[in-house]
């Protein structure tokens, strides 16, 4: 049964909110729900079958993944044509507050130009081709309440068609590279059926047709984190981290819950015949063209941005990431850096209309959501300096670069967002897998114990987590280079040094990228040099891993090195105009349920100042490692990890005159003292601690508190006040019993005497009242 | 056949338990497994005939009375005996039926001391009779009648077979609940003597109150009654007290019906017979219910974060969640009274549920101190899993029952009926909100204390420490499936009970304030109610 | 022949009755006496009988003294019984029924 639900089709020409979608288009498109299907079949059979298979259950994941890359290839190839060739008929959304608001009015900050665009139905801004892309949109009921149609379905465009890719692909490697890791392990069997259940949900996630769906995927790949993070859940710190992260979670789930509502309420306020809508293009388009008082807007963003802030580690909800490094490694690649993390990010590009308007981001101003993102990429990044153990540098790492999309998206670089979001899945994933490479070899996570010098044993994985750390750091002409620089060209800031356009001028913003860029450089230095160089400092013998794993980091390197070429920027000179901006093309919708942003245009100067900065930052870090660590290690004899007498010494006020006095130490003081000691040392170690004693001890705190609470009101007021009064009544009864039980004896004759007596008693009052 | 449905189909499923109660008194006491195979036959046949009905129940006419029987009764003071289905008794009928014939193969090879199948088994029969009859009585004497049937089984059945302190907890439940019920009659009196209607049977009152009103006081009055009545069973905070010394103290199996189908008895009154009867009163009481509702949420979470045991921990999650469903009757909208009936149904499967592990944990550790505990995945994997399962279910996970109940509960409250204040009722949504927080940390935690980890020394090497089985396979197992089933696919309850619930509210709670005007209102009969609060511009406003 | 005759006749068995009901140890004897405010009342009602010449004082009389045959042989096979558990038939230590 396919409904349209409360969404009508109307002929383009009739009045009616273009919504930017149709029901038409390819089958491919129409049935995507078959691709999170496969792995929701394949979790089944793991569950239920799995330990009796030859290699208990690990090919039916891999299959039902791999059949679903196909698909999800398939159905990008399938976008592709759609998004040039197809014309047909689109959808309209009949809005019954057009009379009650006179006529669609726009927001004071639509701005002259903006109102053009909607009212000529969103007309091309410049680059992009000249019809809008619509979305193909394919439901059913799920279920009816108050004679509403509550619909299931896929709402498939660029961005779900990207995600479906990204998401199936990372999937399938760590599937594989599983096989390796975790082979063996007490529960081989339930971890693939959890993988499985967990692509299934993430799937589902980024085709949702509506919000209601999109909570409930939302959720799932949240319990499916929790058991992967408590895989080895005997041990007590791995549960407790699987209980923090699902915890930490479900508080930001409450502002999505409260979101989702809101929305739901407020579109259906406009609609005709309904009081409630879910739809995701309805919500954004009724929300693009102003009929939602800004005030509900502002109320439901700032409510989604909660979830945000815990899915996608966002400061200062973020503390749960690095301990969900307590998983297995291969799960920190896919869902803890590559998937399941970006999901915040993915709900702030799907619902753009509502945070767009509600946030005022076209209005130049600091809103909530660059500022999240802005502090959240420079406290991960800081944090990521103090961290042994090579997982938690990624986790902060991570935690950094998803805020540096959350910013993208805050200043209104939507595409360059998502696209960082892809590039970063990539060089992400290969940077964990590596990880888990390394240290399924040494068994220990710990940089400064057991690693160092691993890059003879194993050169794949050596060459493999170079390409990753440089594209992370962000060097062109590799992955993440070009998605960065997109972002920090998306801020406006400083006018762009020289290029143009931008949704204002987030010049904040733009500084802030630009010192999480020379951070992100820096630590990666070091973190591949207290890896992969100076001598081996742990114990047994080391040697690469087997294909299993190695052929996984290949393709992820091999991505990582090329996904940046898929969005080359528009007006950059060495490629033809048809190689520029393929993905924001493809991906950025020119729809009814999108809004009209503005694109910042790069320019030459601000590629090669990013370019410089990120030079400067892995440079000092360079300098403290690879020349001066070094030299003190082959002196001393041992590998070492820091400066005997590092950063951290305080030098008496004569020795710093004298130091500045000679060159060599003044810059080494400038360089490892300053910039990279400083943020090293106490700041980042300052930043660890509010982080770890502040915003930990808060949550601990608060934890504590509702125990405590808890155990205050059981003990004093419920067993005391409450309880007691139901006590002291029954008791009085009781009480009252006892006395009365005196006057039954048992014998017949006193029974008799009462009887009399009664009777005489009651014969006298007869007598006296006749 | 279809006749003898349409016409006996309820009173033979009503009484059928009775009649294997009168066969069983028939059999000697010695002959148990006779006693066993007797109840479990009468319990299936009932079964069955729920299922006849269920084939014979029309369901695009959920809002009617359907297998509908009515006969004077008792002359004298003009009760009926008015029996009747709707989408809105139905599920719950459904559930007494499915869950009678679980328990009594669960407890099959392991009575609780002091044995006696045969007076165990007998209470069970009665008490299905009474929760049934309850379900489906259309007249309020009737509906008193058998609401009282089941509380004596209940009582007996944690006096004899009940804890150590069952003799404390059965009496505090049976008093509690008695106090209840008396306000309840006088409620009924009352309404039947001020509404001047010609007979007790739900649709004559509905009717004599529509057209010859009732004074706002005392409809007020009335309303008290039957709120404490019904809260008390529900139960609301503060009335909750008797539930954790109730549950703690019952028999699994006692806990498991106490938890699936007599919690629901007090919520189905509300929808069944005070909000129908007295729309008016309602809307001016539905604040406080909110309120304590949502102090129930926070409350019963509160509540089972100091907890050591972990029945009593899991009995007080039942305040939360029964808080959970009283918030969504308070919205007095078709929506939040769908997602209550929603939030019983799946309260009575994932609480009953948890209770019977929690009685198969006591088996076999012979303790519920969640210190002891520990490593259950370790010892028995199965059931380690289930009860994992069940705990996400009972936080509300999405594609599990529990998630059905909660958000649109949260989510009704945002918008509650016509009337009613909305900023209040918003204020109600957030807190609630909180309420799956903390649901979330209480359960995590009993789960991450009880079924993670390694177990205790002083249990490691016990070989009684089996895995589930098989009669607890059978019993758990239709559980199980409709707890994943109706979280995948809601619409298997929401479909049979949305037209009863439009039918059965009032159609000034109903309709949009906004789009209507005075006449229309007049019209309808809805002045009195939108003169009851002028804020309607407000509801309307806000958006 | 005035009513009162008999009433005073009927209050006086009955004055008999009570004292012998509530006085005596003796099973029998208290049952004996519980015969005689039976038979107090049965004098009553004939007398008010006969005097308001209707005769359902008598039809009552006569249901009384059936019931109260009946009653005799309920208590007399108690008190036998407690007899042969006791070897006594003193009501004074007889209190089964103590709360």
């Amino acid at each position: 049964m396919v409904t349209e639900l409360f969404i009508f089709a109307e002929s383009a020409s009739q009045s009616g909110l273009p919504l930017g979608i149709t029901s038409g288009g390819a089958w491919l498109l129409r049935n995507a729900w078959l691709i999170p299907l496969l792995p929701a079949l394949s979790f089944l059979g793991i569950l239920f079958f799995g330990k009796r298979m030859p290699r208990k259950g690990a090919e039916l994941g891999i299959a039902a993944v791999g059949i679903a890359f196909v698909l999800a290839v398939l159905t990008g190839l399938a976008w592709l044509d759609h998004r040039d060739n197809y014309h047909g008929e689109e959808t309209h959304l009949a809005v019954a507050a057009v009379e009650h608001h006179g006529e669609i009015s726009h927001d004071e900050h639509h701005d002259d130009s903006h109102d053009e665009h909607a009212a000529s139905g969103h007309s091309e801004s410049g680059h992009h081709a000249t019809h809008s892309s619509l979305a193909v949109s394919n439901t059913v009921t799920w279920f009816q309440t108050n004679g509403v149609d509550i619909s299931v379905g896929v709402l498939v465009d660029g961005l779900s068609v990207m995600m479906l890719f990204v998401v199936t692909l990372v999937s399938l490697l760590v599937h594989i590279y599983s096989t390796d890791y975790v082979g063996g392990d007490r529960r081989y069997t339930h971890y693939f059926a959890f993988l499985s259940l967990f692509s299934a949900s993430m799937l589902t996630l980024v085709i949702s047709e509506n919000t209601l769906q999109l909570l409930v995927a939302w959720e799932l790949v949240g319990v499916c984190s929790f058991a992967l993070i408590g895989h080895w859940w005997e041990e007590k710190p791995n549960s407790d981290a699987a209980l923090k992260a699902f915890l930490t979670n479900r508080v930001g789930d409450m502002g999505l819950l409260v979101g989702v509502t809101i929305l739901f309420f407020s579109v259906g306020s406009v609609l005709p015949d309904t009081f409630g809508s879910f739809s995701i293009a309805a919500t954004n388009a009724v929300a693009n063209n102003g009929l939602l008082s800004h005030t509900a807007l502002l109320v439901a963003a700032t409510c989604l941005m909660a979830a945000v802030m815990s899915k996608s580690g966002q400061f200062f909800l973020h503390t749960w990431l690095p301990d969900a490094m307590a998983g297995p490694t291969p799960v920190s690649a896919l869902i803890h850096a590559a998937t399941m993390v970006v999901a915040g990010v993915f709900m702030i590009a799907r619902l753009y209309g509502v945070f767009f308007e509600g946030l005022s981001i076209g209005g130049s101003s600091i809103n909530l959501m660059a500022l999240v993102g802005g502090i959240t990429t420079l406290v991960g990044a800081s944090l990521a300096f103090v961290q042994r153990d090579i997982k938690k540098v990624l986790a902060y790492s991570t935690i950094s670069q998803l805020g540096y999309m959350v910013l993208a998206l805050g200043v209104g670089a939507w595409t360059a967002a998502v696209f960082h979001l892809f590039t970063h899945a990539f060089f992400k994933a290969c940077l964990f897998l590596g990880s888990g490479s390394v240290a399924h070899a040494v068994h220990s996570f710990d940089m400064k114990s057991d690693m160092g010098g691993m890059r003879k044993a194993m050169p794949h994985t050596y060459r493999t987590f170079i390409i990753g750390s440089i594209a992370l750091a962000g060097l062109p002409p590799l992955a993440g280079f070009w998605s960065k620089d997109e972002i920090l060209a998306g801020t406006g800031g400083w006018g762009l040094f020289g290029g143009t356009g931008g949704n204002g001028s987030y010049t904040l913003m733009l500084v802030m990228g630009m010192i999480t860029a020379a951070l992100t450089a820096a630590y990666m230095t070091r973190c591949v040099y207290l890896t992969f160089f100076g001598e081996f400092r742990g114990h047994g013998d080391v040697h690469e891993s087997g294909p299993r794993i190695v052929a996984p980091l290949w393709i992820l390197a091999g991505l990582a090195i090329v996904a940046g070429l898929f969005n080359l920027p528009k007006g950059f000179q060495l490629v033809p105009d048809s190689f520029q901006e393929r993905f924001g093309h493809y991906v950025e919708p020119v729809a009814g349920y999108f809004p009209t942003i503005s694109h910042a245009t790069p320019s030459w100067s601000l590629a090669i100042i990013s370019t410089l900065v990120v030079i400067g930052g892995a440079s000092a870090a360079w300098w403290y490692y690879f020349v001066k660590v070094e030299a003190a290690s082959k002196a001393s004899g041992k590998s070492l990890t820091e400066l005997p007498n590092g950063p951290t010494t305080t030098y008496p006020l004569a020795k710093i005159i004298h130091n500045i006095l000679d060159k060599k130490y003044y810059l080494d003081h400038l360089y490892t003292g300053i910039i990279a000691g400083g943020t090293k040392g106490p700041l980042a170690r300052m930043a660890y601690r509010f982080n770890q004693q502040v915003i930990d001890g808060t949550v601990d705190r608060v934890g504590e508190t509702a125990v405590k609470s808890g155990q205050f009101v059981y003990d004093k007021i419920d067993q005391l006040v409450v309880d007691g009064a139901v006590n002291t009544s029954g008791r009085l009864s009781s009480e009252a019993g006892g006395e009365l039980r005196k006057i039954q004896s048992g014998k017949v004759q006193s029974y008799a005497a009462i009887l009399f007596a009664a009777a005489t008693v009651l014969a006298g009052i007869l007598i006296v009242i006749v | 056949m279809e006749n003898f449905i349409n016409d006996w189909g309820l009173t033979v499923t009503t009484f059928l338990p009775m009649v294997g109660v009168a066969v069983m008194l028939l059999i000697p006491k010695a002959q148990e497994e006779l006693h066993k195979k007797a109840a479990l036959a009468t319990s299936l046949l009932v079964a069955v005939m729920g299922i006849l009905i269920l084939t014979q129940f029309d369901f695009d006419a959920t809002g009617q009375l359907q297998f509908a029987v009515d006969h004077i009764w008792i002359d004298v003071i003009n009760s009926h005996y008015a029996m009747g289905l709707d989408g809105m008794s139905l599920p719950l009928v459904l559930l007494t039926m499915l869950v009678v014939p679980l328990c009594i193969i669960y407890s099959w090879n392991h009575f609780p001391e002091p044995q006696n199948p045969k007076a165990f088994l007998i209470l069970i029969l009665v008490l299905e009779t009474g929760m049934i009859g309850t379900f489906m009585a259309q007249d309020l004497v009737l509906f008193f009648v058998f609401f009282e049937v089941v509380l004596l089984p209940m009582f007996f059945m944690i006096a004899v077979w009940g804890g150590d302190d069952r003799r404390y907890a059965s009496l505090k439940f049976f008093l509690y609940t008695l106090f209840g019920s008396a306000l309840m009659l006088v409620s009924f009196l009352a309404l039947y003597f001020l509404s001047g209607s010609e007979s007790f049977v739900l649709s004559d009152l509905i009717a004599a109150v529509s057209s010859n009103g009732i004074s706002r006081t005392a409809g007020l009055w009335i309303f008290a009654g039957m709120f404490l009545g019904f809260g008390i069973k529900v139960p609301m905070f503060p009335f909750h007290t008797w539930l954790p010394d109730a549950h703690t103290q019952a028999p699994t199996v006692g806990s498991v019906i106490l938890a699936a189908v007599l919690l629901k008895l007090g919520t189905y009154g509300f929808i069944r017979i005070a909000i129908p009867v007295l729309p008016e009163a309602a809307v001016e009481w539905a604040p406080w219910i909110g309120l304590l509702a949502v102090i129930g949420i926070i409350y019963g979470a509160l509540g089972c974060l100091a907890q050591t045991d972990m029945k009593r921990l899991i009995a007080f999650s039942s305040v939360a969640h029964m808080g959970f469903v009283m918030l969504g009757i308070s919205t007095l909208t078709d929506f939040g009274i769908n997602a209550a009936i929603m939030g019983m149904v799946a309260h009575g499967l994932i609480t009953g549920m948890l209770f019977f592990i929690a009685g198969s944990v006591k088996e076999r550790y012979h303790t519920l101190d969640i210190n002891r505990l520990g490593g259950l995945l370790i010892q028995a994997p199965r059931m380690g899993w289930i009860f994992g399962l069940c705990v996400m279910a009972s936080l509300g996970l999405p594609g599990l029952a529990g998630f059905w109940g909660e958000f649109p509960a949260i989510l009704s409250a945002y918008n509650p009926g016509n009337g009613l204040p909305v900023t209040t009722f918003r204020v109600f949504m957030v807190i609630s909100a909180l309420g799956t927080v903390l649901a979330a940390g209480y359960l995590l935690w009993l789960l991450q204390r009880a079924a993670f980890g390694t177990p205790k020394d002083e249990f490691a090497e016990d070989p009684s420490i089996t895995d589930v089985t098989k009669h607890e396979w059978i019993s758990w197992a239709p559980f199980l499936a409709l707890i994943v089933a109706i979280g995948i696919y809601p619409n298997l309850i929401f479909r049979v009970t949305d037209g009863a619930v439009d039918a059965s509210l009032n159609d000034c709670l109903q309709v949009n304030a906004s789009e209507l005007t005075a006449e229309q209102a007049e019209a309808l009969g809805c002045a009195s109610i939108y003169n009851l609060h002028e804020d309607h511009e407000d509801h309307a406003a806000g958006e | 022949m005035y009513l009162n005759q008999f009433l005073l006749l009927s209050a006086a068995l009955f004055a008999i009755g009570v004292y012998g009901v509530l006085a005596r140890r003796n099973g029998v004897l208290v049952l004996m006496s519980i015969e005689l405010i039976l038979n107090a009342v049965n004098i009553n009602l004939v007398s008010f009988a006969a005097f308001q010449d209707s005769i359902s004082g008598e039809v009552f009389a006569l249901f009384v003294i059936a019931v109260a045959a009946a009653e005799v042989g309920v208590g007399l096979a108690m008190i036998l019984l407690l007899y042969r558990n006791r070897r006594n038939i003193d009501l004074t230590e007889i209190d089964l029924m103590k709360g």
